[in-house]
């Protein structure tokens, strides 16, 4: 019986290796070729994306996403992490656990919703508040919706992390004289740092590789960006809008897009990687 | 040397259930008073209560009076109060940061920046904890990674580094080994030169070693208090003696 289980529970992990690899390879497969057509730093650092006429440059995008994703975590940090001590610290845990059900409702919605939301809502509302080149659809409520969808992730990994710290170090600090936010801030969250990090980096790869609520609310347009107010094209948008047309080196062109977007990814889980160990050590 | 905390009347409730009941008790500055009996008896709680780390638990309540210094200790701040009566608590709880930082955790709550005075009290109070030999070298080392008993005096170094009057010290042997728990003792005996320590212990041979007064609890009324050596000799109370004897507990 044991012996069965263990094989089952073996292909079972195989079955996600599997899955890994298989579009590992069918994106590299199908991304790699395009380098024969453009090199690697001209398809980064080209300012200009036009299919038609065979040039693919996606530095716009690449940075459209980069700043995308930055100000959306920098705004998931600052919220989410603050309401997760009020759960946690503040609240009485008859209201706290109604927050925490509601937060769990803002992880659930669909993307596609908030993308409509943004659409409908926030767009408009920057129309008429700045203007801007795009009428509303820009990088700032590109930042805007990312923030507000990655903030459960955020919320919740802290929550969870800043629950895990032991009582004694609240009685400590406590019994030490300290006031209970010298605790929160010098303490709490200090024991709790690997875990709220683990949550920032989580946040981060989901806020770059979102795609339809972006879509809906970035205006889309290949350019640098040169305000907040810009329409931008993120990297997933760029594959999304155009994959269902694209033929030959423009398909490829998108699939080193989406390799791009592969190494983005794997290079944020490495530094994760290696911030949770040297928190680890000391 | 005069009482520096005084226990009125004492009445505590955890929601209906009376834990402590009518305690009366004074300790005497620069002395060691512990609290002895069995578990449950109360002895933590009312430890509990000279910090006020009793506000802490949600549905309790107090009655009657405590001083420090002739000041009422439920009109005090409670972290000026914990400023000066410090807690060293059953598990050693260094906080997950290197040792220098630990010590100087309580001072620079207090708002002290200034480098080389940080430096001072770090040594110092490491010093009176008896552990600045061993850990000297390694101040920017996590405290995490020290044994338990030396986790135990860097607790003590902790709570001395605030400079407090009185040290309470909840069953502070109790997750230790043998040698670990002689050194504590050893060095509560040296601490009480400048601290009135108050001490909860379950081990009857502690309180008979390092203790000045005894105080014997039971099922949350204080049974009897006097000089240690009086407790354990000729306890005035047949329950006292009955438990010292081990006949039950």
């Amino acid at each position: 019986m044991d012996k069965l289980m263990r094989y089952v529970f073996m292909g079972c992990a195989a079955v996600t290796i599997l899955s890994i690899s298989i579009i590992a390879g069918y994106v590299v497969a199908n991304g790699v070729p395009f380098f024969a057509h453009t090199d690697l730093i001209s398809f980064l650092t080209g300012k200009e994306w036009i299919p038609s006429g065979h040039i693919y440059g996606i530095y716009p995008m690449l940075v459209a996403s980069i700043l995308g994703t930055l100000g959306a975590v920098t705004i998931g940090v600052v919220i989410g992490i603050s309401t997760a001590i009020v759960l946690v610290e503040i609240l009485p845990p008859s209201l706290s656990s109604w927050l925490s059900k509601a937060i769990d409702l803002l992880a659930g919605i669909p993307s596609v919703v908030y993308g409509f939301f943004g659409l409908m809502v926030i767009v408009p509302l920057i129309n008429k508040t700045w203007g801007g080149p795009g009428a509303g659809s820009s990088l700032l409520a590109v930042i805007f919706i990312l923030g507000i969808m990655i903030l459960p992730t955020i919320i919740r990994m802290t929550e969870v992390s800043l629950r895990a710290v032991p009582k004694e170090y609240k009685e400590g600090a406590l019994a030490l004289g300290a006031t209970r936010l010298q605790y929160i801030f010098k303490v709490q969250l200090r024991a709790a740092q690997s875990g709220i990090l683990a949550g920032i980096i989580l946040g981060t790869g989901r806020a770059l590789g979102e795609t339809m609520a972006v879509m809906l609310v970035a205006g889309n347009t290949a350019l640098v960006p040169d305000s907040i107010l810009s329409p931008v094209r993120t990297l997933t948008a760029n594959v999304a809008l155009e994959m269902s047309y694209a033929m030959g080196t423009h398909q490829q062109a998108l699939f080193a897009t989406g390799l791009v977007l592969f190494a983005l990814i794997m290079a944020i889980n490495l530094l994760m990687q290696y911030i949770l160990k040297r928190a680890g050590r000391n | 040397m005069g009482n520096i905390m005084s226990i009125e009347n004492l009445d505590f409730y955890y929601g209906d259930f009376k834990a402590l009941k009518n305690i009366n008790l004074q300790a005497v500055e620069k002395e060691v008073l512990a609290f002895i009996g069995p578990s449950g008896c109360g002895k933590s709680t009312l430890l509990r209560i000279l910090n006020r780390m009793s506000d802490l638990t949600a549905g309790s309540r107090v009655d009657g009076k405590i001083t420090f210094r002739n000041e009422d200790i439920f009109k005090m701040d409670t972290i000026d109060l914990r400023r000066k009566v410090g807690m060293v608590f059953q598990k050693p709880n260094p906080f997950p940061m290197s040792i220098y930082d630990n010590i100087a955790y309580g001072p620079r709550m207090q708002g002290l920046k200034d480098k080389n005075e940080l430096d001072k009290i770090v040594e110092e109070s490491l010093k009176k904890a008896a552990i600045w030999e061993e850990v000297k070298d390694k101040l920017k080392k996590s405290a995490i990674g020290v044994s338990g008993g030396q986790q135990q005096r860097l607790c003590i170094a902790r709570a001395v580094a605030m400079s407090p009057e009185v040290l309470l010290m909840d069953e502070p042997t109790s997750a230790l080994d043998p040698i670990s728990t002689l050194k504590i003792e050893d060095l509560v005996n040296e601490l009480k030169q400048q601290y009135t320590i108050i001490m909860v212990t379950h081990n009857m041979q502690q309180a008979a070693r390092i203790s000045d007064k005894t105080a014997f609890f039971l099922l949350g009324e204080l049974v009897e208090v006097g000089e240690t050596g009086q407790i354990f000799s000729t306890p005035q109370q047949k329950k006292t003696e009955d438990y010292i004897t081990g006949r039950f507990g």
